[in-house]
């Protein structure tokens, strides 16, 4: 059985005139010891994602329909004392500002004590042990020293440890991350994506990481998700989706990367900006800025298909599959928009120049 | 044919005093009191010169000091030591009025667009302001139409001018940054992160209408960032530096093919890329410290993995090496890399 199940999930915003749809029709699954991203611009709906798995998203925001199962146990509709047991202890999250998460007027020790004690019923001195081992594992030097020190004392990345370190306390199931790098510098970004992958494997835990960066991506996950506008355009195996995008919207994030362009030349953006919740276009909502868009692409919203290796949502990539099929090609020799052979090609130009 | 230097900077220092307030200088210890004065060092004699019509990225960890020398350089902190030229003139020693001729031919573009732009100001306030206090002598039309043109150049619809920046998104408001850099036509931007608060294809966006300004006005860019895949792709010339201290600079691609300094060789290896991620990343030890006390020796030494006595007494100078690039490191220099 899956460890997390999320089916059919709509998250509204009830405003006071109308009523706005934040994610709609999201489906996935996430195994145990599994790494999966979500992967979008700003305004996605990828962070919407991850808080509403832990039903943290507050009023005007609501789960309109659709269930989230744990381990099989249904939590869209825990009440909040029963939700106070599973965040935290089964799911536990890391978010974006280390500085922003951490108590200010708390020592690290009376905070990660505090988790402790309030989920078990450890006495304050095996809590205060527990707590130093983790900030051990998590490579903190002289945890100690660390465990009575106040988050301002702390550096940057010491703080996103420490916070990984409290995440992990309780053995939880799953982590969530969201953006936790985005606020680090490059080398000590590398630090703490290789830490979190190994903590992942090392415990069994699975991953969530939540970013806009497909390098970050590329990383860590071994599943990626796509997101734009609310709705879940492509998920298949990074791999796959790095090299041979399957989605106008995921090819054109690819290709929009610096390193997708020769240097000094211009660069492939994708034109217009992500539609706002109160504006969605009819149909796919990506039509507006694709650039292979079609009379049905405007009328009705493409449904998630599997091809074999991902699941992807565009008429386009219905049509190539149907013709295929049609002329009983192999899959595997279907001409699609090979971004593969685009990277290489581009390597080789470089490598000429 | 030598180009002529746009700008030259050499030997530039700049300290900060943390604790300014003559009262929180004093402390108590054993029933004595002590009066100590806390300095951050922040660059430590950086020597730079910018070519006319080049694009020259500074890239580095937070607290290096990228952020200050493109404040020295603009004028808005004041050095403590070294000089800097614009073209023949040293401009770090003049006061705000003869300042004034410079303001306008350097300009300068902030990381947050969100705080850069005045939220009382509409985008025509914003951008004719520069315009008329530079060009006293225009009439209204013609200011009309030289923000008109000038929004437009960037991409935003001209009827849009009476609008307020909050109704702008990210990448929107960054564009009209650009236009209020570039509404006095500048020949120097100075771009500190301006990318950083925006997603990948607005940054693409972006990264286009500044190269497209480039070729247009003949623009010359110091651009500061931390991207490295940015800098690639946009720089003629690469500064690396380190506690306020340069470390490497080279042509780009040299620097992307064959990094000396062996910082910049774990900041390379760092970039989370699409195509290898079987190189592993170079571990550092530690972090970025922060420069509390005069630098003695190489800055890098306390994590660097060649580190040896030499480093830690005396400090490297900037060397040229055969293929253009400048490194400043002694295991480089000794040939023990």
């Amino acid at each position: 059985m899956d460890l997390l199940d999320v089916r059919n999930l709509n998250v509204n915003f009830q405003l006071k005139r109308e009523d706005l749809a934040a994610l709609i029709d999201i489906n996935f699954s996430l195994k145990h010891g599994e790494r999966i991203a979500f992967v979008g611009e700003s305004g996605a709906g990828k962070s919407i994602l991850g808080f509403s798995i832990v039903n943290l998203i507050s009023r005007p925001g609501y789960i309109k329909s659709g269930s989230i199962k744990l381990n099989g146990n249904e939590l869209s509709h825990l009440s909040n004392r029963q939700m106070r047991h599973i965040r935290g202890k089964r799911i536990a999250m890391i978010f974006q500002d280390p500085m922003m998460t951490l108590n200010p007027v708390l020592t690290v020790g009376e905070q990660m004590v505090e988790a402790i004690r309030s989920h078990t019923d450890l006495r304050k001195k095996e809590a205060k042990n527990l707590a130093i081992a983790k900030l051990a594992q998590v490579q903190i030097a002289s945890p100690e020293n660390r465990f009575n020190q106040y988050p301002h004392e702390l550096s940057g990345g010491m703080r996103q440890r420490v916070i990984i370190a409290i995440a992990l306390l309780l053995k939880p199931d799953i982590i969530i991350a969201d953006e936790p790098t985005t606020a680090l510098d490059v080398t000590i970004q590398a630090e703490i994506l290789e830490l979190l992958k190994h903590i992942c494997d090392d415990n069994n835990v699975a991953l969530i990481l939540i970013s806009h960066d497909l390098g970050v991506v590329s990383r860590v996950a071994e599943r990626t998700i796509v997101m734009y506008a609310g709705r879940i355009v492509e998920q298949g195996p990074t791999l796959e989706i790095i090299n041979d995008p399957q989605h106008p919207y995921t090819q054109g994030l690819l290709n929009a990367l610096p390193q997708m362009s020769l240097p000094g030349h211009r660069l492939n953006q994708i034109e217009g900006a992500m539609p706002s919740l109160n504006d969605r276009p009819k149909g796919c909502a990506f039509h507006t800025r694709c650039p292979y868009v079609m009379d049905k692409c405007k009328q009705k919203q493409p449904d998630s298909l599997y091809n074999g290796v991902s699941h992807v949502a565009c008429f386009m990539v219905e049509d190539m599959m149907k013709e295929i099929s049609d002329e009983s090609y192999d899959f595997d020799e279907g001409d699609g928009p090979d971004n593969g052979a685009y990277l290489l090609s581009i390597s080789q130009q470089k490598g000429d120049v | 044919m030598k180009r002529i230097p746009l700008l030259q900077i050499s030997d530039l220092e700049k300290r900060f005093t943390v604790n300014e307030k003559w009262m929180s200088q004093w402390s108590l210890n054993k029933g004595r009191s002590y009066k100590r004065q806390n300095t951050v060092y922040a660059l430590n004699g950086i020597t730079l010169t910018l070519h006319r019509g080049e694009t020259l990225c500074i890239v580095g960890e937070t607290g290096c000091g990228k952020s200050t020398l493109a404040r020295a350089i603009m004028g808005l902190t004041k050095p403590d030591a070294g000089e800097i030229h614009y073209g023949d003139q040293r401009i770090d020693n003049l006061n705000d009025r003869q300042r004034l001729i410079f303001r306008r031919r350097m300009q300068m573009v902030f990381q947050n667009p969100y705080a850069s732009l005045n939220p009382r100001m509409t985008i025509y306030q914003t951008l004719s302001e520069p315009i008329r206090f530079h060009n006293p002598h225009l009439t209204r039309t013609e200011v009309d139409d030289k923000v008109s043109q000038l929004i437009n150049s960037v991409g935003i619809a001209p009827s849009w001018v009476d609008r307020y920046p909050h109704e702008f998104s990210g990448g929107q408001r960054q564009r009209i940054s650009i236009a209020r850099a570039l509404s006095v036509e500048p020949e120097l931007i100075v771009a500190d992160e301006p990318l950083a608060a925006l997603d990948v294809s607005v940054q693409a966006q972006v990264l286009n209408l500044m190269m497209d300004k480039q070729e247009e006005y003949d623009l010359t860019y110091l651009f500061i960032t931390h991207d490295l895949a940015v800098v690639e792709h946009f720089s003629n010339r690469v500064a690396v530096m380190y506690l306020g201290a340069m470390c490497e600079l080279s042509p780009t691609k040299t620097l992307f093919d064959s990094p000396k300094h062996p910082y910049t060789q774990a900041l390379l290896s760092a970039i989370p890329r699409l195509d290898n991620n079987t190189q592993k990343p170079i571990k550092l030890i530690g972090e970025v410290p922060t420069p509390y006390d005069a630098i003695t020796g190489c800055p890098f030494h306390a994590r660097c993995p060649f580190a040896q006595e030499r480093c830690i007494a005396e400090t490297p100078a900037m060397k040229r090496q055969a293929d253009g690039s400048s490194v400043a490191c002694h295991a480089v220099e000794e040939d023990r890399l």
